[in-house]
Order: C-alpha cells, then structure tokens, then sequence
C-alpha cells in the first residue's frame, strides 16, 4: 500500500462528482436532482481543501470552499421554493412530467 | 500503514458507499439518509486535510440546514400514500456508460499527471486565518455571499408562500 496522498484525495473526490452526476443524469425526482448537486459541489471542494493542504499556496482553497457553501446553501433555498412551487401548479415533481409552462 | 491512512480509507469507503446508497436507492427518504452519511463522512475527510473550520461548517450548514430543508421539500412535495414516495430512474443505461467513461478519464488523468506535491506541514488551526482572509484581501466576495444570501432567503420565502385567495 502506498502512503495516502494527494492522488488518494482527487480520486475520492472524481468519484464522488461521478455519482452525483449520475444522480443528476438519472433521477426523476427534482428533489433527488439537487442531492446530486451538492454531491458534485462537494466532490469539488474536497479538491479545493486537498489542493490547499498539498501545495504551498496557503490557505485559499479553503476560503474558497466557504464561498462554495455559501453559494450551494442559496442555491439549494431557491431551488426547493422552485420545486414546492413547481408541485402547487402541476401536482408533480417528476422532471419528465413537469414539461407545460402554462398554468 | 499508519493511522491516517486507515482513517482515510475508512471514511472515503464510507463516503462513496453512502453516495452510491443515495444513488441507487428507490425511496426518497433512503436518499436523504444516504447523502446525510456521505457529507459527514466528507466533514471527516475535511479533518484528515486539516481543514477544522470547514468541517464544522460542514456539519452545520449541510447536515444540518440544507438536509433539512431538502427533507421538508421531499415531504411538501409527496402524497404518504406507499408509492408517491419512490422515484424512478431515466436512461439509467446511457447515464451510466457515460459516467463510466468520465470516471475513467478522470482518474486516468489524475494517475498520469505529475502533481506538484509537497509534504504537508503540521497541522495548524485555520479558523483565525481563514477570518483574517475574509476581512482582508476576500473582502469584496465576502460582502456580496452576504447580499446573495438574502436575496436568495427572501427570494425563497417570497416564491414558496401561500397565496391568500
């Protein structure tokens, strides 16, 4: 076994952002859509984290990474108003389902 | 093999496992729970990088506030009657061949490149350093993460409120 290293990190996180864009790619539920959003957006911040940790740039990427959960907290708020409001007018959260923009 | 390492492996197995469980479940809830155990194992291997600020930040606004919320969205948005609660899959078999292929590109990529890596150094807690970056030279992106926040939570409440009629 060779010592954990960078590599070790970039490639848990290559797997995770694959999952999560398999769940994008392939659930129906809206919901479970923006799950694999953050997968992704966690799968890159553990290459932020890890880059910081290896190289001697300092500690950027972990400022970095906050800005990255900032942004996912806003977007996660807006996306679930989005699909509440999607659920009141269609009765569905399916995205195949969800295709009119009439009311 | 020293600790690190077992801790590493430990906590990517148990990362990937419960992404993978989020993945492929059926059931809504089941997701939830899965991506519930994959960010926190993500928190750990935030600690085993040295990042102690953004594992706690982690815990606190993933596993709990954007779970949560994700969890009130699943539950506002399905009927408890059995098979409401499940969903299915679209072009499963596309989705993942193309996945596949990406995964292997990657990790290919990531074997072959000859990465600039240093030892890293002892650990040393980030949390005043990573302030003093926010009040300094990341000030104007500091600023305006706040503005969005609000704009988004107002946005939020605005769009998800019930319409007197």
């Amino acid at each position: 076994m060779i010592q954990v290293g960078l590599h070790h990190f970039l490639i848990l996180s290559a797997v995770l952002f694959s999952l999560g864009l398999l769940a994008v790619l392939t659930k129906k539920n809206a919901v479970t859509v923006l799950m694999g959003i953050e997968l992704i957006l966690n799968a890159a911040n553990i290459n932020f984290v890890a880059f910081a940790r290896y190289t001697d740039n300092g500690i950027h990427g972990q400022v970095f990474a906050v800005f990255v959960i900032v942004t996912a907290a806003a977007g996660a708020a807006v996306a679930l108003a989005i699909v509440l409001n999607i659920y009141k007018q269609l009765k569905t959260v399916n995205l195949d389902e969800a295709d009119s923009l009439a009311r | 093999m020293n600790a690190f390492d077992i801790s590493f492996y430990i906590f990517a197995a148990g990362a990937v496992v419960s992404a993978a469980v989020m993945v492929f479940a059926r059931n809504l809830i089941y997701c939830a729970v899965g991506l519930l155990f994959a960010l926190a194992n993500v928190a750990a291997i935030y600690v085993l990088l040295g990042a102690d600020f953004l594992a706690a930040t982690q815990l606190m606004i993933y596993v709990g506030g954007i779970l949560a919320l994700l969890l009130f969205g699943i539950m506002l948005s399905v009927k408890f009657t059995g098979v409401e609660l499940r969903t299915g899959t679209l072009q499963m078999l596309p989705g993942l061949l193309v996945v596949a292929g990406l995964l292997g590109l990657l990790i290919r990529m990531i074997l072959r490149t000859e990465w600039a890596m240093l030892e890293p150094g002892e650990f040393q807690p980030t949390t005043a350093s990573i302030g003093r970056h926010f009040m300094t030279d990341y000030l104007i992106p500091f600023e305006v993460a706040s503005v969005l926040l609000l704009v988004a939570l107002i946005g939020a409440a605005y769009m998800a409120r019930r319409e007197k009629s």
